[in-house]
C-alpha cells in the first residue's frame, strides 16, 4: 500500500492575525506553524495502515523551503519520505495540478488530504485533485477501512454520518475520526533522529495556471469586553442594549 | 489545574540560534509535557507522589539520556537538545525533571562514561527504555557540600565486595531498580559501584515531609553488609573526579531546566496581569508590576543565551566545569526570584494550585541546593579566577 499524505503548513491556533502589504499579504512574523490539523489526522491513520499491512507513507507539501520543518516533522512521526514542491500554494488549483503532476509519477494507492486547511480554508485542493486523476473523491472522511483495493468509509454530513465503499484508487480529505485526537503522535527523539536521513526530496513545480488571486483581507471587527449584569438588574440591561449596544 | 496556555517567551530571537531540528526537539517535548505532564502534576505534588506513570512516557519520548548512542538505547542528540528538553520538562515541573535528570546524567552518563562494555549493554538500554529506574547516591548525612569526606566504603573479599555505609537525599531512591554509588575502598580511594534493588542488605526508606519537589520521590540508600559483585565496579574512572563529571553533565541540565521553571512563572503572571483588573484598569498598566515584567524577561533573555553558549562549548567539549557552576548558579537563582515575584504579581491566586507558580517557587528551593549548593558553585568561580580555594 502507497500512501500519500498532504500536508499543509499553518499558523499554530494560537497564532496572531496580522497582514501586511497594504492587507495583500498575511504577516508571517513572529508566527508558529504546524501541520495542518486534518491532515495530522490523516498522517496518524496512513501510519496505521502501515503498521497494519505494510508499505510506504509519503508526505508532500506545495510550499517554499520555509515549510520543511513541518515535512521533518512528518518524518519524525513516522513518515518514510517526503516531497516538497517548491511553489507558493497561493491558488488551490495549481496546488491540485502540483500534486496531481506527483501522484501521476507515482503509484500511490491512496491520497489523504485534510477537508480544509486551517489557515485559509479554501477546502478544494482535494476535491480538484481527485478531478484531476479522475479518481473517487470522499471529504469530511471520518472513518476508513481497507480490504484488498475496497475502501469503506464514513462521511460526516449534516446532523449525522453516510456510509460509503469506494474502490482504490481513492482520495480523501480527513478530518478526527479518522483517528482521534489522542492518538495524534508527538514525535520522540529515536524518530527526530531517523527523520534526519530520511529523504525530503525538492522538486520543481510544473507549469499550471492559477485561477484566482487575492485582493486584500480584512480582519473581523475585534470583539469588545463582556459586560456581566446582575440577572436582577434587568432594567440596566435593557437600557444598555438600547443605549450603548444599539440592538434595541 | 486550568489548561496548560504555556507560550514561551524569545525576546532576542534565539530561536534562530537553534537549528530545525533543535526546535523539533523542544516543540516535542513542549507538546508532551502539555499534554502528559501539566494536567496532571499539580495533583501528584499536593499528594507527594511521583507520578509513575509518566515513566514509560518519558522514556519514549527519549527524556532519558537523550545524548547517548543509539546502539545503548539513547538518541544520539546533542547538548543543546538536552538541555531543551530539561528546560521543557521543568517549564512542566523540576520534580519530573529531576528524574531524568539523576536517569540521564547521573546513572546513564557514569555507566557509559565509565563502564566496561558489559556494564553498558547490560543496563543503558533498560534505562534508556525505562524498565530501570535508577539512583545516584553520593550525599550522606554528615557530608552534603563536601562528598570528598564521605564515609560509605567497600572491602575486597575476593569474589566480591562488601558495601557498607549510607547516602542521604537520594533521588529516585524509593524506587529505584539500580544505584550508582560512591564509595571509598580500603584505600581510601572514590569508586563507582552498580547496587542492583534486591541485593541483601541493601534498603531505600522514603524522606518524607518535604515542601519541595513533592512529586519526585527522595530517600536513602542503606548498605548493611551488601556483597557487591565485583563485576558492578566501574572500571574507567576512580576518585572525586568520577562523581563529579557525572554533576556536569547533570547541572549542566540544570542550568536549562531552571530557566523552564521561570518561564513558566514569566507565562503565567504576564497572561494574569492583562487579564487581572484592579482600580479599573489590568495591573499590567501599573509601573509596578511592569518593573517585575520588564526584569523578568531580561533576565529569561540572559540566561537563554548563557546556556546556548555552555550548550555549544558542551557540545565541542570544550565547558570547563567552572562554567557549568555558573550557569547552574545564575540560572537557578534567577528562576527563584523570579518565582518569588511572580507569585506576587498573582496576590492570593498565586498561593494556590491553580496557578503552577507556587510549586515551581517551592521545587527550586531543593533546586538551588542540590548538584552544589548555591554558595559552593560561587566559591568554584571564585577560586576558579583567582586560584585560591576558600572552601576549607
Ligand atoms: C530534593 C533533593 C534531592 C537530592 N538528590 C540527590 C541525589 O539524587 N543524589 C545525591 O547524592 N544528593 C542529592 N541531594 C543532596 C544535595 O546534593 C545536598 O543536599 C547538597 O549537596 C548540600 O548538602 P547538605 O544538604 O549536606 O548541605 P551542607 O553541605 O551541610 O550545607 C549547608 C549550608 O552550608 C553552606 N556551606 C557548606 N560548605 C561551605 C563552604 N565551604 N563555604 C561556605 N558555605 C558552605 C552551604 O552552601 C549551605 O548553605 C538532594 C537534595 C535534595 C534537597
Amino acid at each position: 500500500m502507497k500512501v500519500l499524505v498532504c500536508i499543509s503548513h499553518v499558523p499554530d491556533t494560537t497564532s496572531k492575525i496580522n497582514f501586511t502589504s497594504d492587507n495583500k499579504e498575511f504577516d508571517k512574523n513572529g508566527v508558529q506553524f504546524v501541520i495542518n490539523p486534518y491532515d495530522e489526522f490523516g498522517l496518524t491513520r496512513a501510519i496505521w495502515i502501515k503498521e497494519k499491512q505494510g508499505g510506504t507513507v509519503t508526505v508532500l507539501n506545495v510550499g517554499k523551503a520555509e515549510t520543511e520543518p513541518t515535512l521533518r516533522k512528518a518524518l519524525a512521526i513516522g513518515a518514510d519520505d517526503a516531497i516538497r514542491i517548491d511553489a507558493e500554494p497561493t491558488d488551490a488549483f495549481y496546488v491540485a495540478q502540483q500534486i496531481a503532476a506527483v501522484v501521476k509519477e507515482n503509484n500511490y494507492d491512496l491520497v489523504i488530504a485534510g477537508r480544509e486547511s486551517i489557515d485559509y480554508n479554501g477546502g478544494q485542493v482535494p476535491g480538484m485533485l481527485a478531478a484531476l486523476l479522475k479518481w473517487p473523491f470522499v471529504n469530511g472522511c471520518m472513518g476508513l477501512e481497507l480490504d484488498g483495493n475496497k475502501a469503506s468509509l464514513i462521511r460526516e454530513i449534516d446532523g449525522g454520518k453516510e456510509k460509503l465503499s469506494a474502490s482504490l484508487p481513492l482520495v480523501i480529505g480527513g478530518q478526527k475520526g479518522l483517528v482521534e485526537e489522542k492518538d495524534l503522535r508527538i514525535p520522540n527523539m529515536r524518530g527526530i533522529m531517523s527523520a534526519r536521513t530520511k529523504p525530503l526530496n525538492v522538486k520543481d513545480a510544473t507549469n499550471g495556471d492559477h485561477r484566482t488571486s487575492v485582493g486584500n483581507y480584512e480582519k473581523p471587527a475585534p470583539k469588545s469586553a463582556v459586560k456581566m449584569i446582575d440577572a436582577d438588574n434587568i432594567e440596566e440591561l435593557v437600557n444598555l442594549l438600547h443605549s450603548e449596544a444599539k440592538v434595541i | 489545574m486550568s489548561t496548560d496556555l504555556f507560550q514561551s517567551p524569545d525576546y532576542y530571537n534565539i530561536d534562530e540560534l537553534l537549528s530545525e531540528e533543535h526546535i523539533l526537539v523542544r516543540n516535542a517535548t513542549r507538546e508532551w509535557v502539555k499534554k502528559d505532564v501539566s494536567p496532571i502534576i499539580e495533583e501528584y505534588a499536593q499528594k507527594a507522589e511521583f507520578p509513575k506513570q509518566l515513566v514509560k512516557g518519558l522514556a519514549e519520548i527519549g527524556a532519558f539520556g537523550p545524548y547517548i548512542p543509539e546502539e545503548y538505547g539513547g538518541a544520539g542528540l546533542d547538548q543543546i537538545s538536552y538541555g531543551l528538553m530539561m528546560q521543557e520538562i521543568e517549564r512542566g515541573d523540576s520534580g519530573v525533571r529531576s528524574t531524568c535528570s539523576v536517569q540521564s546524567s547521573l546513572v546513564m552518563y557514569p555507566i557509559y562514561a565509565y563502564g566496561s562494555e558489559e556494564q553498558r549493554k547490560k543496563y543503558l538500554p533498560k534505562l534508556a527504555s525505562g524498565e530501570y529506574l535508577g539512583s545516584f547516591g553520593l550525599t550522606e548525612p554528615d557530608f552534603g557540600s563536601n562528598p570528598g569526606g564521605m564515609v560509605t566504603n567497600f572491602k575486597d573479599k575476593g569474589d566480591h565486595y562488601l558495601l557498607n555505609g549510607s547516602k542521604m537525599w537520594i533521588s529516585n531512591a524509593p524506587f529505584c531498580d539500580v544505584a550508582v554509588v560512591w564509595a571509598k575502598n580500603e584505600e581510601g580511594r572514590i569508586h563507582g559501584l552498580i547496587v542492583e534493588r534486591g541485593m541483601e542488605g541493601f534498603t531505600t526508606p522514603e524522606t518524607h515531609n518535604k515542601w519541595s519537589l513533592r512529586a519526585s520521590a527522595t530517600g536513602e540508600l542503606v548498605f548493611d553488609n551488601v556483597k557487591v559483585p565485583k563485576e558492578n565496579l566501574l572500571p574507567n574512572k576512580s576518585g572525586l573526579g568520577a562523581p563529579l563529571g557525572c554533576l556536569d553533565s547533570a547541572r549542566y541540565g540544570i542550568a536549562w531546566g531552571a530557566l523552564g521553571a521561570a518561564m513558566d512563572c514569566y507565562d503565567t503572571a504576564l497572561r494574569y496581569s492583562k487579564e487581572r483588573v484592579q482600580f479599573d484598569r489590568p495591573i499590567a498598566g501599573f509601573q509596578l508590576q511592569q518593573k517585575k515584567l520588564a526584569e523578568m524577561i531580561t533576565e529569561i533573555t540572559k540566561a537563554q543565551l548563557l546556556v546556548w553558549r555552555l550548550g555549544k562549548l558542551k557540545n565541542e567539549k570544550r565547558a570547563t566545569s567552572a562554567q557549568i557552576s555558573m550557569a547552574k548558579r545564575n540560572n537557578v537563582d534567577m528562576a527563584l526570584k523570579i518565582a518569588r515575584e511572580a507569585r506576587q504579581m498573582l496576590g492570593g491566586m498565586g498561593i494556590t494550585g491553580e496557578y503552577p507558580i507556587m510549586r515551581h517557587m517551592m521545587n527550586l528551593e531543593s533546586v538551588v541546593t542540590y548538584e552544589g549548593t548555591h554558595d559552593i558553585h560561587l566559591l568554584i568561580t571564585g577560586m576558579d579566577i583567582t586560584g585560591e580555594n576558600a572552601f576549607k
